[in-house]
This record gives C-alpha cells, structure tokens and sequence, in this order.
C-alpha cells in the first residue's frame, strides 16, 4: 500500500468550509462538463449544424433555385424578406435543440440506466447546485452554438437572395445568454422526468411542435391572420410556447421586420427561466434523493 | 495520498464515525417502513457489516448515512456532522461505493479519478498525482486511457473504491461490494479492504454473503424488515446460538412432528427449528450425534433422506433470529 502511516487516516472532521467547497466543487463540475464537451467536439459541431444547415439550405437555396418561391411569391425580394425571417429563427431554434440536447439527453441516462450522476451528486456541495452547474454547461453549449449557427444561416443562401440583417448588439449580448440558459432549463426539466425508453417520445410530443409553432418560419404577428370567428387562436395558442419569445426576440436583435414587444419577450424569458429552474430543480431532487 | 492538516481536536466524538439514533425511513411510495428505529455506532477503525437478505433495509440505512436518503425520523451524525442538518458538510468526509457500476462513461479510468480529487478540492497537480497514484495503488494503470466500459467488472469495482478512497474520507461506504463479482474478485477485493483495515480506514459494509460478513468484519448488525435483530462481532454472535454442532435434516413425513421429537430424543438437543423442508437441530456436548438423531427418527416411524453436519454459522444465528434461511 503507498500510504501505509496512521498518520494518514483522515480526521473525523470536516476540511473545508461548506462555502469553499462548494465553490471549488461546482468549478469541477463545469470543468467536467467541458472537457467532456472538448471529447465529443465533432460530434457536438456535426449535430448544432445539421438542423440549421438543412433548413436554410433548403428553404434559401433549392426553393429559390427550383422556383418553389416562399416569402409572399414575390419573387426575390420576398425570398429576400423571409431570409431575414428564417435566420434569425435558425438561431433561435438551434440554441433551443442545444438546451435539449446538451442536458435532458444526458441527463434521462444518467439517471434512469447508469446513475451515474451519482458520484457528482455525492461532491462536497448542495444538490441543487449541481442540477444548476449542468445547466450552466447546457447554457455555454448554446453560447458556442450560437457562434456557430449564425455565419452558416447568414451565408448559405442562392444568388440573388439577400440576408438583410441590422444586429441591435445590445439585445443580441442579452438575449443569447437569457435563451440559453432559459432553453438548458428546459433540458433539466425533460431530463429529470423523462424516461430513457420515453426519449423518442420526447421529440415526437415536445421537441416537434415546439419547433414547428415556435415562431421559426413566421414571425409572430402574420399568425394574427389565421382566425375562428374574428379570434387569432393560433396567435394566441403559440405564447405557451416558450420558442416564439426566443425567435421573436432574434427577429427583433437581427433584423428589421416587426416583432413582438421588447416589454413582453423580456420579462416572458425571464419568467419561463425561473420556472423552468424551479420545476427542473425540484425534478432534479426527486431522481436523485428519496 | 492526499491529507489535510487541522486544527483543534475534539475529542469527544473523535472515536466515534457513524451514530444513529432511532434511525427511520417510511417511503411514502407504497408506503413501506424501509427502516425502523435503528440504533447504530461504528467506531474509527473497524469494519462494521449489515448482514441481511434483500429488502432487508441494509441499502437505505446506508442511503441514509450518505445523504442521499432522506430520514423520516431519528438522526444520524456521521464524522460529527448531522445528516440532515449538514448533507455537503457530510459528503467532504465521506467516501461512497455503490452496488451498481456508477462509473462516469463519459470519462476515461485516469478522468474518473482526476474529476473525482477536483470535485474534493485538489488542485490539477494534486489531482494528477493522487490519480496515478491511485491506479498504482489499485493496479489499475495499464487501463488508464480506457473506456470505464470497456474493463472488467472486477476493474470497475476496484476503480469505484479506488475512487471512493481519492479525496481521504474519514469512513468509507460499500453496498453489497462483491455482489456479481466472480469468486476471483471477490476474493480481489476482500484482500484490499483487509489491506485498507490493517491502514487504519473505517469501513461499513452492507452484504448478504454470511461467508463476506464472518470473514470481512468485526462487528456485524444483523438485520431483517428495517430492524437490528443482533449486533455483535462474528465470534460472540456465532456462539450466542448455545451449541456447537448443527445438523440438518430432511426426512418425509410431519416435519413439525419430526422436529418436537428430536429435540425431546436427542440428547443434547438445545434447539429444534422446522424450515421450509428441512430441519435444524441445535446440538451442544455431545459426541456421535449421527447416529442419535436417525435412531431416534426411525424409533418414530420417519424415514431420512438426508442428514448433515456442521459448526454453527451466521445463517444459523440469522434462522435462530427470524425462523428463515438468510440465502434466498
């Protein structure tokens, strides 16, 4: 044995200050998060862009191309015009599946097959900060997908197309991090009451209608068209959807077409971020200590 | 290794690792009384077991002192520090191996170690030095770069205590350590935890192998639905059963009969239990019991099918308790 000494049996006494302990035990914890991230780089470059990748170069290069025009018929300039409105969706949409992906996947293994959260669960820190700490790595994993999507959804495009952008900096800088940690939210949320074997599942009833009704094709406002004796319903519908306060507020920080109120997308993110935290703490809770 | 200066020393509850005072877990699911009232003391040194059967109560008693079940009553102060009131003072101090393969797969043999010393507080240097070390330790280092999946189920247990020992914890957990290693681990791993004893570490246990508990342990609590029936070392529990042969027999016929009759016939007879389809026979000063016993079954019109011997056992002392076999 390499430490055969009595003197190296551990005291009966605690080392550190609950305080410091936890500071330098949530710090590993990310540091895990993101080396693990650094390992599976590729993979986590390949799955941002795929989705984005596809819809833009669909909607923006072969329909163009093959004259399926969309953006009102008008030809290029409403090619142009939903251009603006599809790349700012993309961006929305892809921190949304980063939120999903980087947490709730991992995490509904961890818990249901291998638990392997465990031995994180058990580091020298509240448990709620750990649920917290996997959300804060969800969140930089949809800083660095943001990064990533928005020079693709800007560049692919067919001739004649223009992407007419006007970044507002200081909506962009607030809303990238307030969306990605409100979409990791939801990750902790999914992640700690779905069932692996339910995954499937998961896209089929959440991921899909979120994405489809969340704003990523068309901007809020046109859905006030769609109506059932004089009452926008779908309109109404979509604002439990937590994606449209996203897109909407990508159309409002990229572009100049008319979006939902600054007074209304702000305080909506932070109040579905509080809730999300809250439900996924608690959800976090529940798998973890009984 | 990684150790720790201090500062003032308290003695009062330096001897003493894991208290438990009427100890109680009711989960509200089915609601099931997991553990009852259980009074518990393990002391800075020893190798205390629970020994019991599946469902025993052994897991959430352990859950329990590890801060990851939550006590419906009573209280449990591990290294001095209150379970419920303090549960991250608690974890500093320490260290966990679960049943299951909980390895991080995400990570590597060496990173499993490496993250583990970071989330404890060492520095990368420290962490680096305490992980290979550690794998020297736990001869694990020719697996360093491998995927935790990737190695035996022996490795993997050897890796989780060997991970569970990185950050120096003042008492080590292990549920049901050896349960689904093959008799080689098994025997792997009781000489490491022999090794980590002789160094001084506390150690709890939980099993279900009597042969672990006799071997392994010096003082054992015996356990059956959520409650401590006996709590003794090996030796004294093994000779509070007042005899020194057991004989078990099969036999057809009336076995309830069969068993008040040996125990009036048979000389020396302390004891005599009818189990699911054999019975024990407790036995004290007597020599050539053999021949007594099928005498005396025969004189009574039964006819033997099979007839043994042997000294008392902790399943012995477990059917004395509770009337059952401790082997499913």
């Amino acid at each position: 044995m390499a430490t055969a000494s009595p003197s190296s049996v551990p005291l009966t006494r605690p080392i550190r200050s609950p305080g410091a302990a936890t500071r330098i035990a949530f710090g590993a914890l990310l540091l895990r998060d993101l080396t693990v991230l650094r390992k599976n780089l590729g993979m986590f470059v390949g799955r941002t862009i795929i989705q984005p990748f596809l819809l833009v170069f669909v909607f923006l290069f072969v329909f163009p191309k093959i004259g399926q025009g969309i953006g009102g018929g008008s030809g290029l300039a409403g090619e142009s015009a939903f251009a603006a409105v599809l790349v700012s969706g993309v961006v929305g949409l892809s921190i949304m599946f980063q939120g999903i992906q980087a947490v709730a996947l991992p995490l509904a293994n961890e818990f249901g097959y291998t638990k392997e959260i465990e031995d994180r669960v058990l580091a020298p820190l509240p448990v709620a900060l750990v649920a917290i700490g996997k959300v804060l790595a969800g969140a930089i994993q949809g800083l660095i997908a943001a990064a990533i999507v928005f020079p693709i959804a800007y560049a692919i495009h067919a001739k004649g197309v223009e992407v007419q952008l006007s970044v507002h900096w200081p909506l962009l800088i607030t809303l990238i991090p307030l969306t990605s940690i409100m979409t990791s939210s939801l990750g902790l949320v999914l992640g700690t009451r779905i069932q692996p074997r339910n995954i499937g599942m998961m896209f089929g009833f959440i991921v899909l209608p979120i994405t489809f009704l969340g704003g990523t094709y068309y901007p809020w406002e046109t859905l006030a068209a769609i109506k059932v004796g004089g009452f926008p319903w779908l309109q109404a519908l979509v604002c439990i959807n937590p994606l449209i306060y996203v897109t909407e507020g990508f159309r409002a920080a990229l572009t100049t077409t008319a979006h939902m109120p600054l007074y209304v997308i702000y305080p909506v993110l932070v109040g579905f971020c509080v809730l999300f935290l809250w439900l996924g703490v608690r959800g976090f809770y529940r798998r973890v200590l009984s | 290794m990684f150790t720790h200066t201090h500062g003032n020393e308290s003695h009062a509850t330096v001897d003493e690792v894991i208290r438990c005072e009427k100890l109680t877990k009711r989960f509200t699911d089915g609601n099931i009384l997991a553990v009852d009232r259980l009074d518990l003391a393990v002391y800075r040194g020893e190798i205390f077991g629970l020994l019991g059967p599946n469902g025993a109560g052994k897991t959430t008693t352990v859950g329990m002192l590890t801060t990851l079940v939550i006590p419906t009553s009573g209280k449990a102060v591990v290294a001095g520090v209150d379970v419920v009131a303090q549960p991250a003072l608690v974890k500093q101090m320490i260290g966990v191996v679960a049943q299951t393969n909980n390895l991080d797969r995400s990570l590597t043999v060496w990173e499993n170690l490496y993250y583990h010393g970071r989330f404890f507080g060492m520095n990368g240097r420290e962490a680096r030095a305490a992980a290979d070390e550690s794998l020297v330790r736990f001869r694990l280092t020719e697996r360093a770069k491998a995927d935790v999946m990737a190695i035996s189920g022996g490795m993997a247990k050897r890796l989780m205590v060997a991970r569970a020992l990185l950050h120096g914890p003042s008492v080590l957990f292990l549920d049901e350590p050896t349960a689904g290693l093959d008799p080689q681990a098994r025997i792997a791993l009781w000489e490491i935890l022999d090794k980590l004893h002789a160094n001084g570490q506390t150690i709890l246990l939980t099993t279900h192998y009597m042969e672990e508990a006799d071997s392994l342990c010096d003082r054992l609590a015996i356990m059956d639905h959520g409650r401590i029936l006996a709590m003794d070392t090996p030796k004294s529990l093994k000779e509070s059963v007042a005899a020194d042969t057991i004989v078990t027999v099969s036999a057809t016929g009336d076995l309830d009969a069969l068993a008040r009759l040996l125990q009036d016939r048979v000389e020396g007879a302390t004891k005599s239990q009818r189990l699911d389809s054999t019975i024990q026979l407790h036995v004290k000063g007597t020599t050539g019991v053999l021949p007594k016993v099928v005498t005396a079954a025969e004189q009574g019109g039964y006819s033997i099918t099979d007839l043994s011997i042997a000294e008392p056992t902790l399943d012995t002392v477990f059917i004395s308790l509770t009337g059952k076999e401790l082997r499913d």
